[in-house]
This record gives C-alpha cells, sequence and structure tokens, in this order.
C-alpha cells in the first residue's frame, strides 16, 4: 500500500478557552486511497485526542461528516485525499454558528425541517389493515429523488442566500416539503405552501443552483425550488385571476 | 443538576427507539416521552441497513415457512414463540410504513415489491432499492416529528440507568453541547441503542455502534444473552468494511475463488445454479454463518485472491448488466467505484467477511420486557430472541418495528400498574454519584494509559481470538486480556478537560461499554463448547443439543468475569434437524 505525509490546516474553536477560532497544521501518514475523515481519525487516534468533530458510518449515508474541505461543503468520508495534493484546510460547515472546532450548531435546519411539515398527510383514510396503497413505479419515480436527502446540510452551507438570510427556509428542507407534494398517497401540499410558499420559502431563492452541485446524494434541491415557485405561481392566477378553476 | 421528568425515557433513536416513540404518542397522547440519542435520529445506524426487510406478503407465500426459515436459519437457537409473534406482526409493520410514506421499490402494478435474500425460501424483503434502511429510518425520523408529545434530547450521551427498589425509574445523561449532566426521571425505560461492532476492527458499523445500551443494562444487573453470536457479514469491501448487500446476491451475483470457481458448492450448499439465476436458499441464497465459514476454508486452502488489504473472494455481477445494477444496487456501485476503484458493472469485486451484527444482547422476552421491573429493550441491542444462533438477513429491520412497537406497548401497560412511590432522595443520590465518578475520570492524571491505545488492543483480541472461528485456548486468552484492559481502563485519563461537546471523553465512555460487552462475548463463547451458527469452535466441531440447546446468560460482576448461566429455548413444534441449503434442488 502505498502511503504519504497529509498536511492539513484544521479550524480550531472551543468557547471555553479560545477567543476566536484558529488554524492547527497537523501532518500524518495516510494511505493513499483515504478520505478527510480517515486523516481527522488518525490525527486523532495519534496526535491530538482534543480534535472534535461528527461522524459515523463511513459510507455518505447517515450525513454528520459535512464540513468545508478546501473551501467547499464536503462529507469527509467521501473527500479522496487523492484529489488534494496540497495542505488540505479543514473548516466547519459554513453559515452554522461553531459549537466546537468543526462541530456545527444545527439547530436551525432542525427547526425548519418540522416546519415544513416533512411526513405523509394522508390524501384518503385507508386502514393499516387494508393493506399497501398502490403506487406505479412511474408515480414512485416522480418523487423518488428527494427522498435521498440525507440530512447533511452541504446545499445550506453552499447557499449564498441562505448566508445572507437565515430566515430562508433552505433547500434540504424544501426538497423534502416537495418530495411529499409530488407523492401519489399524499394530500398534504395546501399545509405545507404556508411555509414553503411564503416570502422566506421559495421566494427568497435567487436559483444559483450551488445546492444541487454539492449534494453528495444528487437531489437536486434547486430543481425543486424551482418547480414548486411554478406551481406556486400556478396557484396565484387560479387564485386572482381565474378564481373558477380552484378545486 | 437539571432533572427532567417524563413518563417514558427511551434511550436511542434509531429505527427501534422512533418505532418505539412512535407508538407511545399514537396510542397515549397524554404521555410525556422523551427521545434520548448520542446523535441525531437520521444519524442513527439503521440509515446504514442495505438490503430490506422481511415480511409475508405475496400469496404462495406463509408465515409457517417465514417461521420455519427463521428458526433453521438460528440452528434452533431462536425461541419460537418470540418468532411466531415476530412472523405474524411482520407484514402489518411493513404496511404501516408504507402508510407512513415510505418509498418501497413496486412492482408495475403498483404493489410492494419483494426480493430474494439468503435464507429464505420464498421472496419476502422488502426493499427501497439498496438504501432500505436509510428509507425506513427518515420515513420514521419525519413521522415522528408530527408528534409534539415526543421531546427530543439530541447529542445526550447516557452514562448511568438510575435503579431503585427493584425498579428502573431513568438516567443520568450528558448533554454534549454544554457538558452538562441532567437526571432523566422515567416512569419507565426502552433501551434501543443498537449495537457493539466496534468491538472488532473491521466491521460494517459506523462509529457510534459501541454497546453502550447493552453495558447499560448488564451493568444494572441484567444478563446479556446470548452474546458470543456474532454474526460476520460475507461481502464487505475489504479496505474499509463498508457493507456490499446480500441483495447483490439476491439479484443475481456470484460468489467465486481465485479459479474462478463457485467454491460454496462444496460447502452444503451445492449443486451449483445457473449464473442470474439465483436459487432460493442455495448457493449464493445460503445463510450468512455458512458463506463466511465457507470464505474462511477456502482461504486456509490457499484459494483466495491476495489483495493488498488481504485474502479476498470475488463478488462478480457482471452478468447482471449496468442497468440493472443502477436500479436494483445504486449504493453498491456506488460504494465499490468511490472505495474500492472497482466498477461492478465492468470488473468482480473482491469481499471478504466482516463484523455485521450481534445476534446477542439484552435479554428481554416477547414483550421486550427485560427482567428489570421497568426498563424495556428493542431492536440490536436487545436479544428477544428471534435471530437464535444465526440472524437471516433482512429480518432485523423488521424486528426493530415489531419489538420497537411491543416495548412501547408493555412500557404503556406497566406504566399503569401500580408501582411503590418514587424516592427522589435516593434518585438523586445516585445521580450525583454519577456524577462524581465522571468528575473522578476528569480529574484523572495523564498515564501511561490512551483510548486509543486500549481500543487497539481490545479490537486486535476480539479479531484474532473471537471471530469467524474460535478455539478454547485463544478464547481463555482473550477472557483474561479482556480482564486486563478492563483493570488498565481504570487509569485512562482524559487530555481534554472542557465540556463542550469534548468527544475524547465520549470516546473514554464508549470504550468502557465495549469493554464491558467484549468480555461478555468472549466469556460466553468460551463456556459453549459446542459449534452452532455464528459460533464455531475448532476444537467442538459439531453442534450439541444435548448441553447446549439453551441460551447463554452473562452476568456482570463488576470487577471480576462475568457469570455464565444457561436457560432452555422455548421449542413449540419445530426440533432441531439439520440445516439444508440446497433445498430449491430437490
Amino acid at each position: 500500500m502505498s502511503r504519504r505525509q497529509v498536511a492539513l490546516e484544521v479550524l480550531r474553536y472551543n468557547p471555553e478557552t479560545d477567543a476566536v477560532p484558529y488554524f492547527q497544521q497537523y501532518t500524518v501518514e495516510c494511505e493513499a486511497e483515504w478520505v478527510v475523515l480517515d486523516a481527522l481519525n488518525r490525527i486523532k487516534e495519534t496526535i491530538d485526542p482534543t480534535l472534535s468533530y461528527r461522524w459515523s458510518c463511513h459510507m455518505a449515508v447517515c450525513g454528520s461528516c459535512g464540513m468545508m474541505i478546501d473551501g467547499e461543503p464536503k462529507l469527509a468520508c467521501k473527500a479522496f485525499l487523492r484529489d488534494y495534493p496540497g495542505v488540505i484546510r479543514v473548516e466547519p460547515l459554513a453559515n452554522f454558528p461553531i459549537q466546537r472546532d468543526l462541530v456545527t450548531v444545527i439547530d436551525d435546519f432542525v427547526t425548519k425541517l418540522k416546519r415544513v411539515k416533512p411526513y405523509l398527510i394522508p390524501k384518503a383514510e385507508k386502514a393499516v389493515a387494508d393493506g399497501e396503497h398502490l403506487q406505479t413505479p412511474a408515480e414512485l419515480k416522480k418523487y423518488k429523488q428527494y427522498t435521498l436527502c440525507i440530512n447533511c446540510m452541504l446545499c445550506y452551507a453552499a447557499c449564498p442566500e441562505y448566508g445572507l438570510s437565515p430566515q430562508f427556509i433552505g433547500p434540504a428542507a424544501i426538497a423534502l416539503a416537495h418530495r411529499y407534494n409530488q407523492d401519489s398517497r399524499d394530500g398534504g401540499r395546501d399545509a405545507r405552501q404556508q411555509e414553503i410558499a411564503a416570502d422566506e420559502g421559495v421566494w427568497t431563492c435567487s436559483f444559483v443552483g450551488a445546492c444541487s452541485e454539492v449534494c453528495p446524494e444528487h437531489v437536486d434541491p434547486a430543481g425543486a425550488l424551482q418547480q414548486v415557485k411554478i406551481k406556486s405561481t400556478v396557484d396565484w392566477y387560479q387564485e386572482h385571476l381565474m378564481p373558477w378553476t380552484r378545486k | 443538576m437539571e432533572t427532567i421528568r417524563t413518563d417514558v425515557a427511551i434511550l436511542g433513536a434509531g429505527g427501534a427507539g422512533l418505532r418505539a416513540a412512535i407508538e407511545l404518542a399514537e396510542a397515549s397522547p397524554g404521555l410525556r416521552i422523551a427521545l434520548v440519542s448520542k446523535v441525531y435520529p437520521m444519524r442513527s445506524h439503521t440509515c446504514a441497513a442495505e438490503g430490506g426487510a422481511a415480511g409475508v406478503i405475496k400469496s404462495d407465500d406463509s408465515l409457517e415457512q417465514h417461521f420455519n426459515d427463521t428458526v433453521g436459519g438460528g440452528d434452533w437457537l431462536c425461541d419460537q414463540d418470540a418468532v411466531d409473534i415476530f412472523v405474524r406482526e411482520a407484514p402489518r409493520e411493513l404496511v404501516q410504513l408504507e402508510h407512513w410514506g415510505c418509498p418501497w421499490s413496486r412492482e408495475p402494478d403498483g404493489s410492494v415489491a419483494v426480493r430474494p435474500f439468503g435464507g429464505m425460501i420464498k421472496q419476502r424483503t422488502w426493499f427501497a432499492a439498496d438504501k432500505s434502511g436509510f428509507h425506513i429510518l427518515h420515513t420514521l425520523f419525519q413521522t415522528s416529528l408530527q408528534f409534539p408529545s415526543i421531546e427530543r434530547y439530541d447529542e445526550y450521551y447516557v452514562t448511568d440507568l438510575i435503579v431503585d427498589d427493584g425498579c428502573c425509574r431513568g438516567f443520568t445523561a450528558i448533554e454534549m453541547r454544554s457538558g452538562q449532566m441532567k437526571l432523566f426521571q422515567a416512569g419507565a425505560v426502552i433501551i434501543a441503542g443498537g449495537g457493539a461492532g466496534r468491538m472488532f476492527p473491521f466491521t460494517t458499523n459506523g462509529a457510534i455502534k459501541t454497546g453502550d445500551g447493552m453495558a447499560l443494562a448488564y451493568r444494572a444487573g441484567v444478563a446479556l444473552k446470548d452474546m458470543e453470536f456474532v454474526q460476520y457479514h460475507p461481502t464487505g469491501l475489504p479496505n474499509t468494511g463498508t457493507l456490499l448487500t446480500e441483495a447483490c446476491r439476491g439479484e443475481g451475483g456470484i460468489l467465486v475463488n481465485k479459479n474462478g470457481y463457485r467454491f460454496l458448492q462444496d460447502y452444503g450448499m451445492g449443486p451449483e445454479t445457473p449464473i442470474g439465476r439465483p436459487a432460493l436458499k442455495t448457493m449464493e441464497l445460503g445463510p450468512r454463518d455458512r458463506v463466511s465459514q465457507a470464505f474462511w476454508h477456502e482461504q486456509k486452502k490457499g484459494n483466495m485472491v491476495s489483495t493488498q488489504w488481504g485474502d479476498c473472494m470475488l463478488l462478480d455481477m457482471r452478468h447482471l448488466g449496468e442497468k440493472k445494477i443502477n436500479e436494483r444496487l445504486p449504493l453498491v456501485r456506488d460504494m465499490a467505484v468511490s472505495y474500492l476503484g472497482v466498477d461492478p458493472v465492468t470488473d468482480p469485486v473482491p469481499v471478504r467477511p466482516v463484523v455485521h451484527y450481534m445476534m446477542g444482547g439484552i435479554d428481554t422476552d416477547i414483550n421486550a420486557a427485560t427482567p428489570l421491573s421497568g426498563l424495556f429493550a428493542a431492536g440490536e441491542c436487545a436479544c428477544v430472541s428471534i435471530n437464535g444462533a444465526n440472524r437471516l438477513g433482512s429480518n432485523s429491520l423488521t424486528e426493530l418495528l415489531v419489538f420497537g412497537r411491543r416495548a412501547a406497548r408493555s412500557a404503556t401497560e406497566y406504566l399503569s400498574s401500580a408501582r411503590g412511590a418514587v424516592n427522589d432522595a435516593a434518585l438523586a443520590a445516585q445521580a450525583a454519584a454519577a456524577q462524581a465518578r465522571l468528575r473522578a475520570l476528569f480529574d484523572r492524571k495523564i498515564g501511561a494509559e490512551s483510548v486509543a491505545g486500549l481500543r487497539g488492543e481490545m479490537m486486535a483480541i476480539m479479531e484474532q481470538h473471537a471471530g469467524i472461528y474460535r478455539s478454547g485456548d485463544g478464547l481463555a486468552l482473550a477472557c483474561a486480556r479482556l480482564s486486563e484492559l478492563r483493570r488498565r481502563y481504570a487509569d485512562v485519563a482524559l487530555h481534554d478537560k472542557t465540556n463542550v461537546y469534548n468527544t475524547d471523553l465520549l470516546q473514554a465512555l464508549e470504550l468502557g461499554s465495549m469493554l464491558d460487552s467484549a468480555e461478555a462475548v468472549a466469556a460466553s463463547a468460551l463456556a459453549r463448547r459446542e459449534s452452532r451458527g455464528a459460533h464455531q469452535r475448532i476444537d467442538f466441531t459439531a453442534r450439541d443439543d444435548a448441553n447446549y440447546l439453551r441460551h447463554t446468560l452473562a452476568a456482570y460482576r463488576g470487577s471480576e468475569s462475568p457469570g455464565i448461566e444457561y436457560r432452555n429455548v422455548v421449542i413449540t413444534r419445530s426440533q432441531p434437524g439439520v440445516r439444508d441449503y440446497s433445498g430449491a434442488h430437490k
């Protein structure tokens, strides 16, 4: 196995002991095939047990280890050292307050996720004893992509609007609302519209598309946002100019 | 110390914990529910399960067949009353998830699709592509958000159960963001803390799978049952241990040795089936214990492919074609390409067996109740036991649901029964003692012992002596070494003496959980002088029903080694027989 010395410049901040964040440089021996998370683990095991960061699955599905790597939002478990020939700069996810080192405070996202009612609001009552709803593969495909969000929040770190207007509900939460709106079993769109069609909802988005570029699961929140905008516009026309078309 | 009063406190917010919380909120709207987890719910390891969840739904299938597959798959160490309940309640739970929005894969007519899985005689594994656990977890988490009575305490690490007057009354937990300890005073406690695969160096398990829930119950006097049964999943990526789901083989992938030979036919799983047309319960659809053991034998014969990460077999999926792989196994392809640089569409993927699942765990009955009054457990941390000596793939996701719900119902029933008055002073004294132990850990001077050092030694011991094949000598050595590590653990000191999100502290506490759980594994394995399911002894190669058709119960004895006792397996109608995995060809 080929190894090399990798230098990392890691943002450190402990609110109890540090007035301001600072960078600390570490050099560790790494396998060529490793990811940035492996390098951080090696640092924690062999050099500095005080370094704090979140991680668990090491397979890009738990969404814990989002951080800025050379300025870009990435999952540390899927950022390969081979793609970073120089000193690697590692910082906590942008646009979130720092709790400690690479750990951010994510209360804002967790609150917003709940606000968009990301759960099935059944179109029609059906007892469990009556079995499953039928849903064709084509109906499944209409929303499946938006179910793949792992809540890693890379899209919030990439979003210039969220950085400027923190009240913006943001890409992942809106994509998840859209996921349920598009589900053939769901009848909850009106309840969700109040949140996502408001000023701090989709209209804050200026369609930069950075969210979709950084999404590790190819959810395409930007596409979801645009679809919500179009549908909301249709709603507005129907309500104000063609009230007779409202169901 | 702040006291948080609640009716039911749930430790762990993965599949089992969330299912329990939703059941409590739906069935008993007046209850206060505290859902306490060391991670945010969506980070729980349920998310990493890939293949699917088993439940009888198709007209050619029956509960009896699911029962027989499970009991035989478990080498008759399953409690058959528990398996009966499990297979009966499984379909309802999977339909319930469908009603909550789980994006199950579908047949062209819109009904739920099922896929073949190892050791199952019928296709009964519901799946959502190859991210089934992920979708189950997120469906449950998102569904839980509509219930205001579920109060979440994300990123709280539970340190001690509080037991007074013979009843579990709550626990103490550290809030990670402040470092403050809180007392959760609860009418009932449900542990849903997951497995302990991290005691091994090569595992599919995420970093959080450190046996905390098991260790808490164990130290509070509840035995750990059948801990010697550790499942190796046959197909992990050789470098990272990342799981490549059994569905790879369910969809038609084959396993070959370095000569391109499908060696499973030499280990009681033949005759060979046509490539791309898998036969149920045969060859690559044999159970995980048998397939992993076959790998071990082939390795001894020198028939494996040597790679820089050790000996591997090859998982060949090329004949499935790009379209099917993308549709049914997109995560598998992504993982193999990203982490190993091998594309299953064009090349066979080198794989090797990897620690995946603990069949054993906290001793519970069919109602998810432990012998300790007021304490319930469900999920991988518990041992009901439906998995016996070897779990069949896709039974565990269903188990989270069935027994998560049963734990909630049992807790509710328990709350309505008469119990002694809570002794606030006794609880406060125990909480203060827990805090004092934590303070002592902070105050300890840095010496020779480190968390990473002891953890590394523990992992090496487990891999060397508690793996796919075990020996009495090796296990005796493992027990002695683990006992020594537990002694040395008392000298571990923290480098990080601060309060906010102190992961040095977290890892030290997790190491304590793993050491206790690991000792229970080794001691239980040493005492079981037979070979059954996932527990294979090179010095006792046969199954011994006369002496060991019994559950192992490992009891915590402080600094002493665990006390080992046995309890008879519940057998209702299936007498121990021969496990036959050439079934489809008879």
